[in-house]
C-alpha cells in the first residue's frame, strides 16, 4: 500500500522533469558522421564520376536494390551508362559502400527520404550522383592504381613504379 | 423547473459533457506524455488541443464494419448502451445549489442503478462479436463489474447514514460542516477503487487488457461504434469523478469562487487523479483482482458501514 | 402519471410476450431486460421509488447479469435456436397458455370490480425510511429466514465452487 503511494508519488514528481522528445521538425536529433543513409554516387576532385560499374555494389547488395549498365568511353574507362536505386527496398546496410573499389558510392548523414508516391523512391543516376567527393576528398582512384593510355601500359610512365602483381607471393 | 427550461438545458448538458469527455481524450494524453517524461499531442492547433477534432474526425471517417458472424441487433446496441446510461446518471448530479436537471429523492440509487446496467453493453459487446477475445473479455467485465459493484453500494451506505437521505442535494448540504471524505476515508477509498473498476480503466481495464486480449470486448468494433465505447469511459471517468465530488467532497461547497467552478475544479481534480493511476500501476491478474475485491474491499466496506453505524447510534 | 403507467404495462405485457416467443435465447433475456424496467418505471409512478430502485439494480443489474454470463459460457449456437422454434409450436404452448388465459380473466374480473387496489395510484409514496422501518420492525423474522436462507445458498456455493485438493498433485494446479 506504501509502495504503491511511494509510486504515485514519485510518478506525480515526473512533472518536472526534463522531457526526452526531439521536436523533430524543428529540432533536428544529431547524426553520427558514419550514419548509414541516403546514397550517392561521388566524384574525384578532378570532376570526373569515381564509379567504375564494377558491379560489385549490386552484387553485395543483399536486397538487390542496386541496378546498373556499365559502357566504356573512347579512352576504354569504364563509366555506368546507367546507375539506379531503388530506395523502397534498399535497407542500407551499407554493404555497397565497402564493397566499391574506388570509393565511389557512398551512404550519407541524410536520412529525410519520405515520398508520398512509392515510384519515387526509384533514384536514377542523375538523383545520385553528387558534384563533390563526399567523405574522401582528394581521394583519385586512378592517382593511386595507374591508368593505361595509348602505347603505355601501367607503371611505364615517368616516375611510377611498375604495379603489384597481385597473384605473386613475393614481398 | 418548466418543459421549456428542461428542452433547452438538456441539450445543453449533453453538450457541455460531450466536450469535456472529448476534451478529455487531450487532458488524458498529455498528462501521461507529461508523467512519461515525454511531451504529448501538441501538433494540432496551440498545445495539441485540436487533436481532440483531429481524432473526432478521425473516427467520423472510419469504415464502421459489423461483422459478418455478429449477432447484428446486439451488436449495434451495446455501445449506445454505456453513454445512454451513463448520461442518464448525470441527471441527478447537483452541479450547483440550484444548477442540476432532477432532484430525485433516491438520487444514489439512481446511480447505482445505472451503473449496473453500464454491464450490459460491455458483457453484449462481447457476447455479439462472436471472437473469443471478446468474449473472454465481456465474461471478465462483467465478473468484474458485478463484483466491485457489490461493495461500491455498500461504501455508500455509511455516506447515506450521516446525511439520512438518498438524495444527493442534501447529502452536499449535510456536509457544510465537514466533508464527508474526513469521517468516511475508508469509504471513499473503497469507492474510488470500485469506481476506477466499474468503468474499467487501467489499472483494472482487465475487460481491455491490451497484452493479453487484443482490445478485449471491443475487438471487432471500429468506426463510430468503437468511438462510443470510448466516449463511454470518458463519460465514466467524468461521472465517477462529480459523484466523488458530491459524495465525499463537500460538492460544488467552496469559498470564493462561484459554486459551479469549485464543482468543475474538485471533479477535474479527480480524473486527473485517474491519469495518475494510469500513468503509475501495473495491471493486476485477473484473480488478484477478484481476490482483492472479494477478500479486502467488501469486508473492508463492511466494516465500515457497521463502524459508521455504531457511532451514528452511540452520538444520537 | 396514469398515462405513463399504463404505457409501462403495455411495454411490460408486450417485452414479455417477446421473451416467449424469441428464438434466440440472448435476444430473449433483452427483452426481459425491458420487460423489467417497465416493471420498474411502474413501481416508480404508483409511488415505490425505493422497490423501483431495487428492481433494476438487483433484477436488471445483477441477476440478469449473471444469467447473461451463464448464457456466454454455453455457448448456444443455431441448434439450440432450432430447438427453441420447434418448442414453439402451437401443440405446444396451446395447452398452458389457456390456463393463463382463464387465469387473466379472473384477474381481470376482479380489476373490473374494482377489488385489487382501493386507494388509486399513487396515492402514497413509499419513502426508503419507511421500507427499512418496515423490514427491521413487523418483518423482522422474515428478513432473518431470508438471510438465513442466502447464507445456505453462499456455503452451498462455495461447496460447489471448491477445488478438489488433489492428494498427491503437488503442482498445485488442482487438476486431477
Amino acid at each position: 500500500m506504501l509502495a504503491l503511494l511511494r509510486a504515485l508519488w514519485l510518478i506525480l514528481l515526473h512533472t518536472f522533469k526534463k522531457r526526452v522528445t526531439v521536436q523533430y521538425p524543428e529540432q533536428k536529433p544529431y547524426v553520427p558522421p558514419r550514419w548509414r543513409g541516403r546514397i550517392i554516387l561521388s566524384r574525384d576532385p578532378d570532376g570526373g564520376e569515381r564509379c567504375v560499374a564494377c558491379y560489385l555494389c549490386a552484387v553485395a547488395c543483399p536486397v538487390d536494390c542496386i541496378a546498373l549498365q556499365a559502357a566504356e568511353d573512347e579512352t576504354g574507362r569504364r563509366y555506368p551508362a546507367s546507375f539506379r536505386i531503388n530506395f523502397s527496398r534498399c535497407i542500407f546496410c551499407g554493404y555497397c559502400e565497402e564493397a566499391c573499389p574506388t570509393y565511389a558510392i557512398q551512404l550519407t548523414t541524410d536520412y529525410e527520404m519520405g515520398e508520398y508516391r512509392r515510384a519515387n523512391l526509384v533514384y536514377e543516376k542523375e538523383d545520385l550522383l553528387i558534384s563533390g567527393q563526399g567523405k574522401y576528398p582528394g581521394y583519385n582512384f586512378y592517382r593511386v592504381a595507374g591508368v593505361e593510355i595509348g602505347g603505355k601500359a601501367k607503371g611505364e610512365a615517368e616516375n611510377e613504379r611498375p604495379p603489384v602483381d597481385v597473384r605473386g607471393l613475393l614481398p | 423547473m418548466s418543459t421549456l427550461q428542461y428542452i433547452i438545458l438538456i441539450p445543453a448538458l449533453i453538450f457541455v459533457l460531450m466536450s469535456v469527455a472529448s476534451g478529455l481524450i487531450w487532458v488524458e494524453r498529455r498528462l501521461l506524455g507529461i508523467w512519461q517524461d515525454r511531451l504529448g499531442p501538441n501538433r494540432v492547433g496551440p498545445f495539441g488541443v485540436l487533436q481532440v477534432l483531429a481524432d473526432i474526425l478521425k473516427v467520423f471517417t472510419k469504415e464502421d464494419w459489423v461483422p459478418p458472424f455478429a449477432d447484428k441487433p446486439v451488436f449495434i446496441t451495446a455501445p449506445a448502451i454505456i453513454v445512454v446510461t451513463v448520461l442518464i446518471t448525470f441527471a441527478v448530479v447537483p452541479f450547483g445549489p440550484r444548477a442540476g436537471l432532477a432532484d430525485l429523492n433516491i438520487g444514489l440509487l439512481f446511480f447505482l442503478a445505472m451503473s449496473s446496467l453500464g454491464v450490459y453493453s460491455v458483457a453484449l459487446a462481447g457476447w455479439a462479436s462472436d471472437s473469443k477475445y471478446s468474449l473472454l473479455g465481456g465474461l471478465r467485465a462483467s465478473a468484474q463489474m458485478i463484483s466491485y459493484e457489490v461493495f461500491m453500494g455498500l461504501s455508500l451506505m455509511g455516506v447515506v447514514m450521516l446525511a439520512g437521505s438518498f438524495n444527493l442535494r442534501t447529502i452536499v448540504l449535510a456536509q457544510r460542516h465537514m466533508w464527508n471524505i474526513v469521517p468516511q476515508f475508508l469509504g471513499f477509498i473503497i469507492f474510488m477503487i470500485a469506481g476506477i473498476a466499474e468503468t474499467h480503466r487501467l489499472p483494472f481495464d482487465l475487460p481491455e487488457a491490451e497484452s493479453e486480449l487484443v482490445a478485449g470486448f471491443h475487438s471487432e468494433y471500429s468506426g463510430m461504434k468503437f468511438g462510443m465505447f470510448f466516449l463511454g469511459e470518458y463519460f465514466g471517468i467524468t461521472l465517477i469523478s462529480a459523484m466523488m465530488t458530491t459524495l465525499f467532497l463537500g460538492g460544488w461547497m467552496g469559498p470564493v469562487l462561484p459554486p459551479i467552478v469549485w464543482f468543475a475544479l474538485k471533479t477535474f481534480a479527480f480524473i486527473c487523479f485517474f491519469i495518475l493511476l494510469r500513468a503509475t500501476l501495473p495491471r493486476p491478474r485477473y484473480d488478484q483482482l477478484m481476490s482483492f475485491g472479494w477478500k479486502t474491499m467488501f469486508p473492508l466496506s463492511l466494516v465500515n458501514l457497521l463502524v459508521t453505524g455504531g457511532i451514528i447510534l452511540a452520538a444520537r | 402519471m396514469t398515462t405513463s403507467f399504463y404505457l409501462a404495462a403495455a411495454v411490460a405485457l408486450a417485452s414479455t410476450l417477446m421473451v416467449i416467443t424469441r428464438a434466440r435465447i440472448i435476444h430473449a433475456l433483452l427483452y426481459f431486460i425491458i420487460s423489467l424496467f417497465s416493471v420498474s418505471i411502474m413501481f416508480f409512478v404508483v409511488g415505490a421509488p425505493f422497490a423501483a430502485a431495487l428492481e433494476v439494480i438487483i433484477y436488471a443489474g445483477a441477476i440478469m447479469v449473471l444469467f447473461l454470463f451463464i448464457i456466454m459460457i454455453l455457448n448456444l449456437g443455431a441448434e439450440a435456436a432450432a430447438q427453441e422454434r420447434q418448442w414453439l409450436t402451437p401443440g405446444i404452448w396451446l395447452g398452458p397458455s389457456m390456463l393463463a388465459l382463464i387465469l387473466i380473466a379472473d384477474l381481470a374480473f376482479l380489476i373490473s370490480r374494482g377489488g385489487v387496489y382501493t386507494n388509486g395510484l399513487y396515492a402514497v409514496t413509499v419513502r426508503p425510511k419507511d421500507v427499512g422501518i418496515a423490514l427491521y420492525g413487523p418483518y423482522l423474522l422474515g428478513v432473518e429466514l431470508a438471510s438465513l436462507l442466502l447464507l445456505a445458498g453462499l456455503i452451498g456455493a462455495l461447496h460447489l465452487a471448491r477445488r478438489n485438493v488433489p492428494e498427491e498433485g503437488e503442482d498445485g494446479t488442482g487438476i486431477n
